[in-house]
């Protein structure tokens, strides 16, 4: 039989499959079974938040960062708080700080518990993903208790957290975090050492560090890569410099080491949990500049002229100084940012999102190429990633 | 805040480049504790080129990069690079000015996550990057006209899509509002609003009485 040049076969991943963790559409050109080229199409979840905030006052901008990675909505939110807080050049006061980090924390940890259960359920085992939910689900009556949302809490605020914290809420977490190391060990005994999640994700998707950095990795992805490089330790913000944590790196940046970095984060989180909880001081939990955070509710009614400021507050909002600022936290899935340009108006000029996820994404064709198509199912699961940043 | 905030290895580090590339750099300039450099289409290559490889600087990894949009100026749009170097712990940012005809080098030759990232801006701004090897459309639509962040894109733009039941399939309709957009001046007339009352000369005297 003669030899025959057989087309590449184009194939079409998502943007409903399953395993696309949401919408993504990935164009895969195959050679058999081994991936070619890897181009993905995003954008079907884009909501055009970016525009949107230009036409918002600062306070009205918050609840879009909660949609942006609905996996941990308060991550987003500290960045933004934080870039605002600049400019504005407040400070906040040590108990919002602790507040800030203590919830940042818990959304690490509800973050990785998605990732690594669904990451999980794409290799193949299920069960991690049952248990995992149960956590999360006591994460978010956390979250509830807070400010009353599960998920799209708009609780971090430029100048502090919205509200104080009810009684009994710090004991009942403190609760949670003593009984959560056994679910993580429960978890790690499925899969740290299975045969067949470790065929699925070890050597799989590798990245040196000199890539991982030109690609724009951040976060866990870079840590895998033998990084040893962490906002919350290398640039410090709110309280993170008084904790004790300690960094995990990886050493070969696969797809296995990313899993266990972000096994050890969650108990690197449950150190700095027990620590706020620990110290936690007295006093606000939010500026007492009133021409930035509204007065206490008790207040305005006695008082004309705090009645004024809260009125003035959620009709005008405050004005920012001009100026522009490129702040970013360690938000779970790696460095969040916010590029904020002021005019000195009360809407925000230009505020640019610096999603951790969507470098993940660009490097897929990278990460991708070569290997089997069940792989880039792994190597999705592992990169972390979540359409609401990605497409923002 | 100033520049005096400013670390003083951001501050040192700033001095030297401005020294090694100074016919490449327009300027520098300082938002609050943070260093912009100033340059041309032309030089931004050279600028990111040094900044990356040079021993004291080592920014290798291209966190961001965006457009920014100034209708008023004469080069309307800004192309921002933030950049970061992991090993001496610094942020630098870079910035080019352009308009809608002169394009931009792609830093995709040093900065593998410039690829996307020049897609998205040329997306929402039209900010050509000459040299980008897939300038494609990223976020918007299959199909989608006009660039939706500049200044001049409405918020609601130009079009919307539903399922058309006896076409069978999704149409696009020029947008139909059912409430007038509503914007409103928030700036105080002891301020300096822009809007003059309909009628109302006495504030034109006012402001040229009260001007100086």
């Amino acid at each position: 039989m003669a030899e025959m040049q057989i087309k590449p076969l184009t194939l079409n991943f998502g943007p409903q499959h399953p395993a696309a963790h949401g919408v993504l559409r990935l164009v895969l050109e195959m050679d058999g079974e081994v991936v070619e080229r890897a181009d993905p199409h995003i954008g079907l979840l884009h909501r055009g938040t970016e525009k949107l905030i230009e036409y918002k006052t600062y306070l009205q901008a918050v609840p879009y960062f909660d949609r942006l990675d609905y996996v941990a909505p308060m991550s987003q939110e500290h960045a933004y708080a934080l870039a605002v807080e600049k400019l504005l050049g407040i400070d906040v006061p040590r108990r919002g700080q602790y507040i800030r980090v203590l919830y940042a924390e818990l959304s690490r940890i509800l973050n990785h518990i998605l990732n690594i259960t669904t990451f999980a359920l794409d290799v193949g085992a299920m069960t991690p993903l049952l248990w995992g939910f149960e956590e999360r689900e006591y994460l978010m009556e956390f979250y509830e208790r807070a400010c009353g949302a599960r998920l799209h809490a708009a609780y971090f605020r430029p100048g502090g957290v919205h509200q104080d914290l009810p009684a009994g809420l710090l004991d009942d977490i403190d609760s949670w975090a003593e009984k959560f190391p056994a679910v993580i060990a429960d978890m790690e005994s499925l899969l740290t050492n299975n045969r067949i999640f470790k065929q699925r994700t070890v050597d799989i998707g590798t990245v040196t560090a000199e890539e991982a950095h030109n690609l724009g990795f951040t976060g866990p992805c870079i840590r895998a890569s033998g990084q040893a490089w962490d906002l919350r330790k290398s640039q410090p913000y709110d309280v993170y410099d008084e904790m004790d944590f300690d960094i995990p790196v990886g050493k070969t940046g696969d797809c296995y080491a990313r899993y266990l970095v972000r096994v050890e984060e969650m108990k690197q989180s449950l150190r700095i949990v027990h620590q706020c909880i620990a110290n936690m001081p007295d006093g606000p939990v939010k500026t007492t500049d009133r021409k930035v955070a509204p007065p206490p509710r008790g207040e305005m009614k006695r008082s004309m002229e705090a009645l004024i400021h809260h009125f003035k507050l959620y009709t005008e909002g405050y004005h920012v100084p001009a100026g522009e600022t490129y702040t970013a936290v360690e938000a779970p899935k790696g460095e969040f940012g916010v590029y904020l340009v002021s005019d000195g108006s009360n809407k925000p000029y230009r505020c640019k999102i610096r999603a951790p996820g969507f470098a993940f994404l660009s490097a897929m064709d990278f990460l991708s190429r070569g290997h089997m198509l069940a792989d880039t199912v792994a190597i999705i699961g592992s990169l972390d990633i979540v359409f609401g940043e990605i497409d923002r | 805040m100033s520049r005096a905030e400013a670390s003083q290895a951001l501050t040192d580090l700033v001095e030297y480049i401005s020294a090694q590339t100074d016919e490449a750099l327009i300027g520098v300039e300082w938002a609050g504790d943070e260093a912009v450099l100033r340059t041309r289409p032309q030089s931004v290559l050279q600028v990111l080129r040094f900044l990356k490889d040079d021993s004291q600087c080592l920014f290798k990894t291209l966190v961001d990069l965006c457009g920014v949009d100034y209708p008023d100026r004469e080069q309307r749009f800004e192309v921002v690079y933030n950049l970061l170097s992991v090993k001496h712990n610094l942020r630098m940012r870079v910035k080019v000015s352009t308009d809608e005809d002169t394009p931009v080098p792609s830093a995709c030759t040093l900065f593998m996550a410039a690829e996307w990232n020049e897609r998205e801006a040329w997306d929402m701004y039209g900010i050509f990057f000459s040299d980008h090897p897939d300038l494609r459309r990223l976020l918007t639509d299959y199909g989608f006209e006009g660039h939706p962040l500049r200044k001049d894109f409405p918020l609601t733009g130009h079009v919307e899509v539903r399922y058309d039941d006896e076409a069978k399939r999704v149409v696009y309709e020029p947008v139909t509002l059912t409430q007038d957009f509503r914007t409103f001046d928030f700036l105080s007339p002891w301020e300096g609003a822009q809007s003059l009352l309909p009628g109302d000369d006495k504030a034109v005297a006012g402001d040229e009485s009260g001007a100086d």
